[in-house]
């Protein structure tokens, strides 16, 4: 097994938090036809990080930054999830027996399935560890 | 090299009477004027009290309200068929405030320039560019003339239209340029986004607005330039007055065209040597428009060691203005602290917005800063940890809490006259 296999690029982008910048940062994949998969937005005081996992990662890269946004790639994994109750549950349990320490976490409901995008310290030890315990992790190709 | 080695290195019991003769003449030809025939006559004071040029302490004080109240021409001591150009300040509110001159001015402002530009090492084998309003603004026509004396091939670029500055550097082989700091540092961001050079240049003369050591170190880096500060006021005829040599600490001010005194701005009291205060200056050497002890507003101090090249005594670099200064709950804060905090972290831009506010009776500092895109790598920690960081330097010069907000790159104003960085809201409740 190859871990680089479920590494996936998320796109995060600098972003104040003022009118219009979502609008903006959406309009910029809808010109490029970039499809968004899952998306989030981190904020602190007044700024915040929008983060977005699209099929056309350098794409998107590109035209933000030539848009003159502050764009960078940050590793992520995709768990798998049920999709019905307790299906959080079941992976949350899973990451803290496999002792994941997560920064931070997204989910969405998708096609393949419901999925956690989280964020952790050390990706590929993570990705062994979750893997041993026997949860199931989306590679990466299915976002691009 | 010199411009008049005589003149620039006067001994003190020469240069004393110099200044003497001057005052006395300066005093005479003050009393044209109807605002200081009735200052003299409250102060009690007469032609025949001037012994010494200490006796210039007996004199009352000019202020910059002083001139606008004399809109147009109330502080005219010629006819005004001697003036031959007219410049004016902006004024942030009503009138602007006018400034006449000679011909005897001109030639008197163009061979301080003069002076100046030669300290610098420059002359008739350079190419100068003139990034500066060439209109009211006294720095577009003062430098011109004076670098037009010395023989310097003048490219009157003016402001504005970065792209065509850039060409122009480099097709005409610009040797030299003068603009403001931070219209230097936005040429210097552009020409790095387009990747472009300037080989050729090698001097860079900054005024108009204080900048700090820090910046003086990243233009110089990004311009391939020695940076020069250029201090001036339009009152004392517009940029020239005082001026770096190639030791670069201090400016030499020139004292047989103007009297120095440097004085508490609360009180009046004059200040010695090393004190700092604000910088109060009599022309010495002004025709159109005399001026007594004008208070100019600018921090500095007189320097008491003197000068590797053999010139006149030095003031400090002007650190901020005594107007600029804010006063934020009770504390004095001069903008270009913020500035030099700012810069000495690369996490952060050189571009910053400064928002004053009363919240609940108390006065509130907030500070906009651009990212620097390279210390962004994704994560929001990244950015939190920043502003931290930078709320922790700048309480720790300031001795001031403030609030910082992050902003993305390139996206605060960009400034070519006069930076206007502050926004002192507190007035508007
Ligand atoms: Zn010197």
């Amino acid at each position: 097994m190859d871990v680089k296999n479920y590494i996936i690029r998320q796109i995060s982008v600098f972003s104040e938090n003022k009118p219009g910048r979502l609008a903006s940062i959406a309009k910029a994949f809808q010109e490029e036809k970039i499809n968004i998969l899952a998306f989030s937005i981190a904020e602190a005081d007044g700024f915040g990080v929008v983060r977005a996992l699209v099929n056309l990662p350098d794409k998107a890269f590109q035209k933000l930054t030539s848009l003159g946004y502050n764009v960078a790639f940050t590793d992520v994994i995709a768990v798998k999830m049920k999709d019905e109750p307790g299906g959080l549950f079941e992976i949350a349990e899973l990451l803290g027996e496999a002792g994941i320490n997560m920064e931070y976490a997204y989910a969405y409901s998708g096609k393949e399935a419901a999925v956690l995008i989280i964020r952790v310290d050390h990706v590929n030890e993570a990705v062994t560890r979750i893997l041993s315990k026997g949860g199931t992790l989306l590679e990466a190709k299915i976002f691009s | 090299m010199f411009w008049d080695k005589v003149k620039e290195t006067l001994a003190p019991d020469e240069l004393a009477k110099l200044q003497l003769k001057r005052l006395k003449k300066t005093f005479k030809s003050a009393e044209n004027i109807e605002f200081y025939r009735k200052q003299f006559a409250e102060a009690g004071v007469r032609f025949s009290d001037i012994h010494t040029i200490d006796d210039v302490r007996k004199l009352p004080f000019t202020r910059k309200q002083d001139l606008r109240g004399g809109y147009p021409f109330g502080f005219l001591a010629v006819p005004l068929k001697k003036v031959v150009r007219i410049h004016t300040t902006s004024g942030t509110t009503g009138k602007p405030t006018v400034v006449c001159y000679t011909r005897n001015d001109l030639d008197a402002w163009a061979e301080l320039i003069a002076r100046n530009m030669t300290m610098v090492g420059l002359g008739e084998d350079d190419v100068f560019q003139n990034m500066v309003n060439y209109g009211m603004f006294t720095g577009g026509l003062g430098f011109h003339y004076g670098a037009e004396k010395i023989g310097m091939t003048v490219i009157p670029s003016a402001t504005g239209n970065t792209t065509r500055q850039i060409e122009m550097i480099q097709d005409f082989g610009v040797t030299a340029i003068h603009c403001t700091p931070s219209y230097a540092m936005h040429l210097a961001e552009v020409a790095e986004e387009r990747h472009v050079e300037f080989p050729s240049l090698k001097t860079g003369i900054f005024g108009a607005e204080p900048w700090s050591e820090s910046m003086r170190a990243e233009l110089e880096e990004k311009l391939g330039v020695t940076a020069y500060d250029s201090y001036g006021l339009s009152e004392l005829f517009g940029p020239g007055v005082a001026f770096e040599c190639n030791e670069r600490d201090g400016l030499h001010i020139w004292h047989d065209y103007y009297l120095v005194e440097i004085i508490n701005p609360q009180t009046g009291e004059v200040l010695g040597d090393g004190e700092r205060g604000e910088l109060v200056v009599t022309p010495l050497l002004k025709e159109a428009m005399p001026l007594v002890r004008y208070r100019t507003g600018d921090v500095t101090f007189r320097m008491e060691d003197g000068c590797l090249c053999g010139r006149m005594q030095k003031i400090g670099r002007i650190t901020g203005r005594s107007d600029d200064m804010l006063v934020i709950r009770g504390i004095n804060v001069f903008p270009s602290q913020i500035e030099h905090v700012l810069l000495s972290l690369p996490e952060v831009g050189n571009q910053f917005m400064v928002y004053i506010d009363r919240m609940n009776h108390l006065d509130e500092m907030s500070i906009e800063v651009e990212m620097n895109r390279e210390y962004f790598h994704g994560e929001l920690q990244d950015l939190t940890r920043i502003q931290a960081k930078v709320v922790k330097s700048l309480r720790d010069v300031l001795e001031l809490r403030t609030s910082v907000k992050l902003v993305e790159p390139g996206s605060l104003p960009r400034f070519e006259g006069k930076a206007k960085r502050v926004i002192d809201r507190r007035g508007e409740m």
